[in-house]
């Protein structure tokens, strides 16, 4: 099992996400300008501030050379999991429902929050349990979910949304407390809290290690 | 020309007899290019002037020194091989004039200068000193400093772990941004910044230079605020995160390949400091071609390029061979690089412009001749600050605790610190709120599984530094040291960043030979060396001088970081004790401040020993895994002790107070009285009776409920339930800031 790991100028965690890819297969890391996913198994789009997110946050990392294999991969059925600046990046490349908004409190925030798991069979929940709590951080400035009506009630209706931050939780004003949405197809999906920062009990918590964990399990069902 | 009262050399902030100095120097007048480029190197932002001579006191030795004082920033041993940079420097003067780019760009220079030395950035703090949140002056200072430093280190990806935060009169008009940075190097890694090996090539790589931050070093940092420094915010710079992490990844990429001679970064007086630095250390000369410099905008003079403070900007020597693979690396970061001039054997700096000589000093000049002034000390005869004003009326202890909890210097900073990424990379074991020190994990286990890790504390009472400069900054100094312990630290070294008014008075010059006197002691006395810093003196306004605050940042090691130590109170039944050998006193104390009661001259005395003794046996204690929590007792003293310890860990706890007083100044003066040397641990009973043989230790009561209950004389309690204490701390910085 083997994920590629995008680095934008300006990504501050892709470390961080390669080494919680590498609790659980091999990792590496693909340049921004490079059009070769080198025979990965799953993409990550890690946190940070690509292109230092100057303009809208996630607008130019889309246009990369890389995400172009990324938009490729993902179409024809590959796991594509986006953290953070990430998640921004693949709703703005049309890979996943709704945008990402400031936070109502307009201030970048940084805290451990509860999630809970909306739904437990899919490739990037299969190892958690249907109403789990998952203790997760989140930092962002950028990460109130928003999609019309219209939208909204068709990602509800068809079960895409994934996590939820749990009662009370949510400091970026979130429509419904989402914290997590995938696509239609089930292969994309992407998340503001970061799981990569939780994969180590001496940092905090190791729950974020159960959405890898279930990526690598459904590579796995897959070959 | 000097008698002139519009003389060029004095608008540039250099006396006469500087002047007439250069003038022999250099064997002629100066022109205008070598006149501003000496007026930046003779400030006192760079020379040091009035505080070298001072700082020789420090020590500068020490057993797990790497690299000290001079280089962009000093290093320690952590083991295995690997080397920790750090250093802590000011942003006063620009966060004054303009917070949000003035703090931001204080945090791009401090991680520039990590950088320059071959480590990556993992870490900085923040110290923070503000006037009164009750003026809007204040509160726009506080939220727009607070937020550069947030946009400038999330933006870039190492993690803000800790820092300090003070509101005090005297720092009403000029407030004090410090950052402190930390790196991570393999020892063979660490780079110095000395030009070598003449026909060597010059490379300037990063941003384009622009008309931003000229005379920043002479203008802004060697000179009192005052009137119309809104006028002055053309010399605040401009912070570009997204440039600077390109140039970190560029520059350790660089250094990774082995393609660089040397590496320095461009701060205060931009390519005239970096440059002449990187000559002065290799004992040779430089030619610049000023014209080779690419431009933000056209038309600027020779001049304005060399002193020009446009931000992230690095300069290396690369020998002629290797160039092109530089300038490779510099364009797939994205990053302009361009060959700007070679090193040469003549000993003199020359600023070259279409092939003609524009400039030409003796380095040595411009570096090492500068005056050095000593300080004409004088204790002053009358107090200099005004009292505090009184805010708590009465004497009744409940309402002072609670007043205490919800006062902005000791109300909960998580409204600041949640603005900051914390656990970028990964390593953060202790993050601001869970122990007095931060703890990060270094990388590799060792062969028995344990997890070595580094803690870092940044401390500095202003306060109590203008009651007693010698002992407040001999505190300073022990309650970093105390900070490290209580998570199981042993220190290695300290960095500080002095923070004075105007040393050309003799009330000033006196604070600052005092304070740089008691952290020459406390730093001998703990055997830790100072690996470099930073001093910013003329911190004043019209309505006087800044509380004399020097800052103090200590990195230190602990062996596992699964033992980490806490403070909060963790296990309900715990023996909670009082450890070491504090003393505790009202005189300039957070009480005494609420109170309204005017400075003392002078605080109690100190046994620094006796509390070193006691930093050994609680770190030890700690590194054994024997305590569940330990904290050290500072602004509020006990009883503010014991509130944090119940709310960090949601416990409460029963505390024995009798012997006290049932009322009165006694009781306020053990409950709420300050000094050095005091512990609030928790833990087994049977681990906290051994350590009372090797230290002074009291058991006084026991963790559990829900409620802080502390038994007085006569059979009297005072109590408050957990939900009121955490009411009155949670709100008293939020409803501040919002």
């Amino acid at each position: 099992m083997r994920f590629g790991v995008l680095r934008f100028p300006g990504t501050c965690d892709e470390v961080d996400a390669q080494l919680a890819c590498e609790r659980v297969g091999e990792a590496v890391i693909l340049w921004h300008g490079d059009r070769d996913l080198q025979g990965v198994d799953a993409v990550v789009v890690p946190g940070g501030f690509s292109y230092g997110d100057y303009l809208r946050v996630g607008a130019i990392a889309r246009f990369a050379p890389i995400m172009e294999s990324v938009i490729a991969f993902a179409r024809e059925g590959g796991p594509v999991l986006g953290i953070c600046n990430g998640f921004q990046v693949l709703c703005e490349a049309g890979l996943l429902p709704g945008a990402l908004l400031p936070n109502k409190t307009l201030r970048f925030v940084c805290r451990q929050v509860d999630l809970v798991v909306e739904r437990a069979d899919t490739v990037f929940t299969n190892a958690c349990a249907e109403g789990e709590r998952l203790s997760i951080p989140a930092k962002h400035t950028t990460g109130c979910w928003y999609a019309p009506p219209a939208l909204h009630e068709q990602v509800e209706a068809n079960g895409q949304v994934l996590l939820r931050y749990a009662p009370g939780e949510s400091f970026n004003g979130s429509l419904a407390d989402v914290a997590g949405v995938r696509n239609e197809a089930g292969n994309v999906f992407g998340l503001m809290p970061h799981p990569e920062h939780a994969v180590d009990p001496l940092t905090g918590s190791t729950d974020g290690l159960k959405l890898f964990q279930s990526i690598a399990n459904s590579v796995a069902a897959h070959v | 020309m000097s008698d002139t009262a519009v003389a060029p050399h004095r608008a540039l902030g250099l006396t006469d007899a500087e002047y007439e100095l250069i003038v022999e120097k250099l064997g002629r007048e100066p022109n205008a290019v070598e006149l501003s480029m000496f007026s930046l190197m003779w400030s006192e932002h760079c020379a040091y002037k009035h505080s070298k001579k001072l700082l020789g006191q420090l020590p500068i030795e020490g057993p797990y020194l790497l690299m000290g004082p001079g280089e962009n920033a000093g290093a320690v041993d952590v083991g295995d091989g690997l080397a920790i940079a750090f250093k802590v420097e000011s942003h006063n003067h620009p966060s004054a004039v303009e917070p949000f780019q003035g703090a931001a760009t204080g945090v791009g220079g401090i991680l520039r200068d990590v950088f320059a030395v071959g480590a990556r950035p993992i870490a900085v703090l923040d110290s923070l000193r503000f006037g009164e949140l009750d003026s809007a002056r204040s509160r726009y200072l506080l939220e727009h400093a607070v937020g550069g430093i947030g946009h400038y280190g999330n933006s870039i990806g190492v993690p803000t772990i800790g820092g300090e935060l003070y509101f005090e009169g005297p720092y009403e008009q000029n407030c004090l941004v410090n950052a402190m940075a930390l790196g991570i190097a393999r020892h063979d890694r660490l780079t110095r910044s000395a030009a070598t090996g003449p026909g060597n090539v010059l490379v300037l790589f990063g941003a384009l230079t622009g008309r931003d931050g000229i005379g920043g070093a002479s203008v802004l940092a060697s000179a009192e605020l005052g009137d119309g420094d809104a006028d002055k915010r053309p010399t605040v710079q401009i912070g570009d995160p997204f440039a600077e992490k390109k140039l970190m990844e560029c520059s350790l990429e660089l250094l990774d390949r082995e393609l660089l001679v040397s590496l320095q970064d461009l701060g205060a007086a931009g390519l005239t400091s970096s440059s002449s630095e990187m000559a002065s250390k290799g004992g040779l000369g430089l030619d610049i071609h000023v014209d080779r410099v690419p431009l933000r905008e056209p038309g600027m003079e020779p001049f304005e390029i060399m002193v020009s403070e446009s931000q992230e900007r690095m300069l290396c020597v690369v020998e002629p061979a290797r160039v092109d693979e530089v300038l490779a690396v510099c364009a797939k970061w994205e990053t302009t690089a361009t060959a700007i001039g070679e090193v040469t054997d003549s000993g003199r700096l020359r600023v070259l412009s279409g092939g003609e000589v524009v400039g030409d000093m003796p380095v040595e000049a411009l570096v090492d001749d500068c005056p050095l002034y000593d300080l004409k000390p004088e204790k002053p005869s009358a107090p200099i600050y005004p009292a505090p004003r009184r805010i708590l009326d009465g004497d009744d202890p409940r309402d002072a605790l609670l007043a205490l909890l919800g006062s902005w210097n000791v109300a909960d900073r998580r409204p600041v610190f949640e603005q900051y990424d914390c656990l970028v990379q990964s390593r953060t074991v202790r993050r601001p709120d869970d122990a007095d020190a931060a703890v990060l994990l270094l990388p590799a286990p060792t062969d028995a599984g344990e997890r070595p890790a580094i803690a870092v504390s940044i401390d500095g009472s202003g306060r109590r530094v203008a009651c007693d400069p010698y002992r407040g900054t001999v505190e300073a100094v022990l309650e970093c040291a105390a900070n490290l312990a209580c998570v199981g630290a042993e220190p290695l070294g300290l960095t500080n960043c002095l923070n004075f008014g105007n040393p050309e008075k003799p009330h000033i010059a006196w604070q600052l030979f005092e304070s740089v006197r008691g952290m020459a002691d406390a730093c001998r006395a703990l055997d830790v060396p100072v690996v470099g810093g930073n001093v910013s003196l003329y911190n004043e306004g019209p309505e006087g001088p800044i509380y004399p605050t020097p800052v103090v940042g200590m990195v230190g090691r602990l062996p596992d970081a699964a033992r980490a130590g806490r403070l909060g109170f963790a296990v309900a039944g715990d023996a909670i004790a009082f450890a070491g050998p504090f003393q505790p006193s009202l005189p300039g104390s957070e009480l005494a401040k609420l109170r309204g009661e005017p400075l003392p001259d002078g605080l109690s005395e100190l046994d620094v020993a006796a509390v070193r003794r006691a930093q050994e046996v609680v770190r030890e204690a700690v590194r054994r895994g024997e305590l569940r929590s330990a904290h050290d007792v500072v602004e509020g003293g006990l009883a503010v002790a014991l509130a944090e310890c119940c709310l960090g860990g949601g416990h409460g706890a029963t505390v024995d107070f009798r012997g006290a007083g049932a009322d009165g100044e006694r009781l306020l003066e053990t409950l709420f009285g300050e000094g050095a040397g005091g512990f609030v641990l928790s833990g087994p009973r049977p681990a906290l009776a051994a350590l009372a043989r090797e230290i002074r230790l009291t058991f006084v009561g026991e963790v559990g409920g829900d409620a802080l209950s502390l038994t007085l004389d006569g059979g009297a309690t005072l109590s408050w339930p957990l939900a009121e204490l955490r009411s009155a701390r949670e709100r008293g910085l939020a409803d501040a800031i919002g």
